[in-house]
This record gives structure tokens, C-alpha cells and sequence, in this order.
């Protein structure tokens, strides 16, 4: 009988430690996936963030390393410019990326640094148990918002896609999604452009992934996921913000 | 011998560094120490290495200890207020055992402070600096000369200990010119089958990381690393002794103050005082053993330091209180003069308690 369906190679065959009906399963085999398809497990090495995936040096079988809060793109600075024949990705959330690590991302994305950001975004601090993020939405509770996100104190989330994309530095910004069938087959598509873009010397790609997180938004699995589509693509809405060789093409 | 070459006391780091295989330099900018960062900017790019400029201290030791994780030797340098904040970065390379240079050109503080020479960042380099328990090996240049041997010493020691090591200078050796004989190129010699390499698919995937959620595994790393500490206290302890055959007063003083105490401890055995000197080259290890014989013949010591009384509660550890440990220092960037140092010795050979 055929295979059609099995666990990407270059994901460790471990039970993850990420609650129920959170998506960074999905996006933990998307990457890999990627991995697989381009045939770079041998000479990718992978950034773990601080955060929910601080793990996921256990679950990708390339070589990995655990970078302080927010500090990825720093370090993957520095194993890029060791050897920039290797492939290097970073995976961080939006506490990691947005708030204590906003300087080396932006920095990173300047330098046109040629690495792979896999940007999760769901709108809350998962690991520390649900405080407010730069991405948490307007009026949104939690545990540091108890009332609501009130913009008048706490300010307005960050659209960090959107932000990047004025930067002259960078190859490729997009947002995608992973909250229905279309939207993961999207998100294949691209993390694997982004690794194919390092691959072929074209410089920064980062993709933001709208992420659910039903335990610290108190919804269901379900729930979450129609969450995404209701409160979290209005406020940041999917699609490609940066293609530099794209715009190219079309010139 | 080889050919001397009239260098600033940075530029000989920058070159030493060079010379002995490091490829990666990452800083950012302050003074009094820009000139290792300018000096690489024009080299590096030349001998197919990498100099970057971070967007800031901290992106710095992060590049760093990327790069550490690779197995490469790298860099960085910068003063006091820019290794306040390299320190989160340094603890996690101490607690995943990458091994990195890190280099302080002290200037006063605290705070922004002011830009002129100090000793005063000697706790934080001595006692750990970030959080968590740790160490860093601690070399204490006091010439130009020592910047460059000190500077290709710390790259050995930092590949056989696996572990940041630190060069703790100041403004005064970072910026004088004196001769100095430059070491042999050479390279790491030290196999690094824990390096990120990428695993060629030849290999299970190696992994460089300071999270332990197990407790006891996470004991088990520290009391590991710190059965490699004390294997570099017994064997790896630098220290120069100077005129303490006879000595009454031991001075102990590093760096440039080690330099002045010379001058002060030749002036007062012409008048006839039995003093010494014991210059500690590693502050961490601290010479405790050479400290501790002293204070059997001696019948005080004097610290002669830029802080306010950092290194002193190291003498008084390591001659067990056995005799008293006098300060004679200034602070703010101002540095002692002989005079001051002589004074000081008299007063104490006086008996003045």
C-alpha cells in the first residue's frame, strides 16, 4: 500500500510537550517537512527560542542551540557567519520576536542576513502562562490585561510583518496561517520558499505564523482555531508583504 | 628574536586575536576600547574573516556565542557599562561550555561613569558577572606586551577548559604604544566533536544548551563544571613575584597599578624598606597559594587597586586574615601615582595598624 501521509524525517519521533490543540505541532512538522523536501537536514542548524518551543532542540534532528529571550537572530547571526554554508532557522514566538528580541530581529532583517526566521505569533506569552503580548489584540484579557487590553496604557500590537516589509533589507516577509486545511498548504508553501531563499544566497525570510493557543485564550481547540479566523486575520491579515525577487520579476 | 613593532595596547589584542585563528569579531562601539573593533574592521575583511558591528552589546555576545557554537574561535571586546550588558550573554555561554574571548577594557563607573582607566569591574569578572554559578578565567595584562601574550593565552585556555574567558584590562595599557613582539600565528589544536557543524547526516544532532528543567541533571552540570574550575585553579594560576625573597610588606596589585607599585617598591627599598610585590596575572584563579606562603614572612599586605577595595577581600581569603590587608587605591578613573603607593608603604612599615 502507499504512503501518502507520514512524519516528516528530520522530526525526532517524540511526544511534544505542547498542550492540546495547539498549533505549534503543525508548525514544528511544516518546517521539518521543509527540511525534507530540500534535502538540508545534514547542514541545517536550528535556533530555539525562550518561550512554549524552547524544546524544539529535542524535536528537529539537525543540529540546534537554545538562545537567550529573544536573542535568536543573534546567535543565528553568528552561526551563519561561521559557516554560510549551512542553513540556519530560527523558531520564536511573539514574546521572543516582538518585545525582548525586537532589536535583533529588526537588525537582523536590516542586515538582509541571510537566515530563516519562523516567526510564531498567537497573541499571548504562552510558557509563562498567558500574560499580554506586543501582539495581543485590543481589549483582548489576560492574565497581565486582567480587564482587557486597554490601548490607552498598554498600547497597540505590533504588526511586525507589515513593519519589516518597509525595511530596504529584506528578501521576503509573509503571514500566514494554520488554522484550516488551505491555510496550512499556504504555510508549506512558504517556509519552504523562505529555506529555499537562504538556499539560494537570496538573504533574510521571515514568515509569521498566526498560531492558536486554547489553553491561555480559554477556548476550546475549535473554538480557537474559528478565533484565528474572527479576531486574528482581521488585525493581521494574511499575504505576502516582501518579495524582493518577485517585484524584480514583475520590473 | 623576533622583530618588535610600536602598537597601541588594543591594537596588540586585535592582532594577537588575529594570530592566533580568530576569524569572527563581533562588537560595538565604546570607549576606550574602539580601537580593537576599528582595527579588525580593516583586517578582517582582508584575511577572509568576519568583522560585524552589532546593533548592540548585547546582539554582540549573542553573535558570539553563535558562532562559539560552532566551534570557531571569536571575539568581542568592549568597557565596562558595554559588559554590564554583555553579561546575560556570557552566562549562557558559560552555562553551554562554548569557549569565547571576551575582552574589558575597564573604564570608571558605575553607570555611564566616565571613560578614563579603572580596576573597578573586578567583581564582576572574578565572582561570575551574570547569573547562575560560574566562572570565568580572568588574565590581567600589564603591558602591551602582556596584551598580545595574554590575548593568544586566552584563546588555548578557553578551547582546552571549553569556557569564556576574559581579558580584563583598562583605558591606561588599552591606549598606550610600547613595543611589543608579537606571538606565532597558530590555530586551535583542540578536537570539538561537540561543535554545530551540521550533522552531515553522519551523526546524531548535537545540541549546545544551558536549559535543564531536570533538577538533578542541572545539579550535575555544575558540579561537573566546577570540577573543571578547580583543575584550572591547580594548574593554570599566573603570577609574578617581585623582590619578596626578604619582603616585610607584601603590595599585591594587577595591571597598570602593578606597574606603578614597581616604581614605589624600588623607591622605598633604596630607603631601606623590605618590600615586595606579588602581581596575580589571573585574578580568577586567584593566586591564593603564593598569597598565603607570603603571610607566614610578611607582616602586611597592601592592595593597591582602581576600585575600592575589590581584589582586597581576595587577599584577605587567601592569607586566611593572617595578617592585615591594607587599600591604597584611587577611584573615577584617576590612577595612583608612586608617590602615593610609597606613602602608603611607609605609613604601614611604620606599624601603623
Amino acid at each position: 500500500m502507499a504512503v501518502i501521509y507520514s512524519k516528516p524525517k528530520s522530526l525526532a519521533d517524540l511526544q511534544l510537550h505542547y498542550c492540546p490543540g495547539c498549533t505549534h505541532g503543525i508548525i514544528h512538522r511544516l518546517v521539518a517537512q521543509a527540511i525534507d523536501d530540500l534535502g538540508i537536514e545534514g547542514t541545517t542548524i536550528g535556533v530555539a527560542p525562550v518561550g512554549c518551543a524552547v524544546m524544539a532542540y529535542d524535536y528537529f534532528k539537525c543540529d540546534m542551540i537554545e538562545a537567550a529571550h529573544g536573542r535568536a537572530p543573534a546567535v543565528a547571526t553568528g552561526l551563519k557567519r561561521s559557516d554560510p554554508s549551512n542553513v540556519v532557522f530560527t523558531y520564536q514566538g511573539d514574546g521572543d520576536l516582538a518585545s525582548i528580541g525586537m532589536a535583533e530581529t529588526v537588525h537582523a532583517a536590516a542586515r538582509n542576513e541571510n537566515i530563516t526566521i519562523i516567526f510564531v505569533n498567537n497573541a499571548i506569552y504562552g510558557m509563562t502562562g498567558g500574560q499580554m503580548a506586543p501582539t495581543s489584540l485590543p481589549g483582548q484579557v489576560t492574565q497581565t490585561s486582567p480587564y482587557g487590553r486597554d490601548t490607552n496604557t498598554t498600547g497597540f500590537p505590533i504588526r511586525v510583518s507589515e513593519m519589516l516589509a518597509t525595511l530596504d533589507g529584506p528578501e521576503y516577509i509573509e503571514r500566514v496561517a494554520v488554522n484550516n486545511v488551505k491555510n496550512v498548504k499556504n504555510a508549506q508553501k512558504a517556509i519552504k520558499k523562505a529555506f529555499e531563499n537562504q538556499i539560494n544566497g537570496k538573504g533574510f525570510s521571515l514568515i509569521e505564523v498566526i498560531s492558536a493557543c486554547p489553553t491561555n485564550w480559554g477556548l476550546t481547540p475549535q473554538k480557537a482555531l474559528e478565533w484565528i479566523d474572527e479576531k486574528m486575520i482581521p488585525y493581521y491579515p494574511l499575504g505576502v508583504y516582501k518579495d524582493r525577487s518577485a517585484e524584480k520579476e514583475v520590473k | 628574536m623576533a622583530e618588535k613593532v610600536l602598537m597601541k595596547g588594543n591594537e596588540a589584542i586585535a592582532e594577537a586575536a588575529i594570530r592566533s585563528g580568530c576569524r569572527h569579531y563581533l562588537g560595538y562601539p565604546i570607549t576606550p576600547q574602539t580601537e580593537i573593533a576599528a582595527y579588525m574592521a580593516k583586517r578582517m575583511p582582508k584575511i577572509n574573516g568576519v568583522f560585524l558591528q552589532a546593533e548592540s552589546e548585547i546582539s554582540a555576545i549573542n553573535m558570539v556565542y553563535g558562532v562559539a557554537a560552532t566551534g570557531k574561535r571569536v571575539m568581542t571586546s568592549s568597557s565596562s557599562p558595554g559588559i554590564s550588558l554583555k553579561q546575560e550573554g556570557i552566562s549562557y555561554i558559560a552555562g553551554s561550555d562554548v569557549p569565547a574571548l571576551i575582552v574589558n577594557v575597564q573604564r570608571g563607573g558605575p553607570g555611564l561613569g566616565g571613560i578614563q582607566p579603572s580596576q573597578s569591574d573586578y567583581f564582576q569578572a572574578t565572582k561570575g558577572g551574570g547569573h547562575g554559578d560560574y566562572h570565568l578565567i580572568v588574565l590581567t595584562p600589564a603591558s602591551v606586551q602582556e596584551m598580545a601574550d595574554l590575548t593568544s593565552h586566552a584563546f588555548d585556555l578557553a578551547d582546552k577548559y571549553r569556557m569564556p574567558v576574559m581579558l580584563l584590562a583598562d583605558g591606561t595599557i588599552g591606549q598606550m604604544m610600547e613595543p611589543v613582539e608579537l606571538p606565532e600565528e597558530k590555530t586551535s589544536t583542540v578536537e570539538k566533536p561537540w561543535a554545530l557543524t551540521g550533522t552531515k547526516m553522519q551523526r546524531e544532532h548535537n545540541i549546545i544548551n544551558s536549559l535543564y528543567l531536570n533538577t538533578e541533571l542541572l545539579e550535575k552540570t555544575n558540579f561537573e563544571r566546577f570540577e573543571r574550575y578547580k583543575q584550572i585553579e591547580e594548574n593554570e594560576v599566573m603570577y609574578e613575584s617581585f623582590m619578596m625573597e626578604d619582603a616585610e610588606i607584601c603590595v599585591v596589585s594587577f595591571g597598570i597599578t602593578a606597574r606603578v607599585s614597581k616604581n614605589a617598591i624600588i623607591e622605598a627599598r633604596r630607603q631601606g624598606i623590605k618590600v615586595g610585590l606579588i602581581r596575580p596575572i589571573t585574578v580568577w584563579p586567584f593566586p591564593k597559594q603564593p598569597i598565603l606562603e607570603a603571610a607566614d614572612k610578611v607582616k602586611a599586605f597592601i592592595s593597591v587597586e582602581m576600585s575600592m577595595g575589590q581584589m582586597l577581600e581576595d587577599i584577605k581569603l587567601a592569607c586566611e586574615c593572617k595578617k592585615p590587608v591594607h587599600l591604597c587605591n584611587r577611584v573615577g578613573g584617576m590612577i595612583p601615582s608612586p608617590e602615593q603607593v610609597l606613602a602608603k608603604i611607609v605609613e604601614v612599615e611604620g606599624g601603623k595598624n
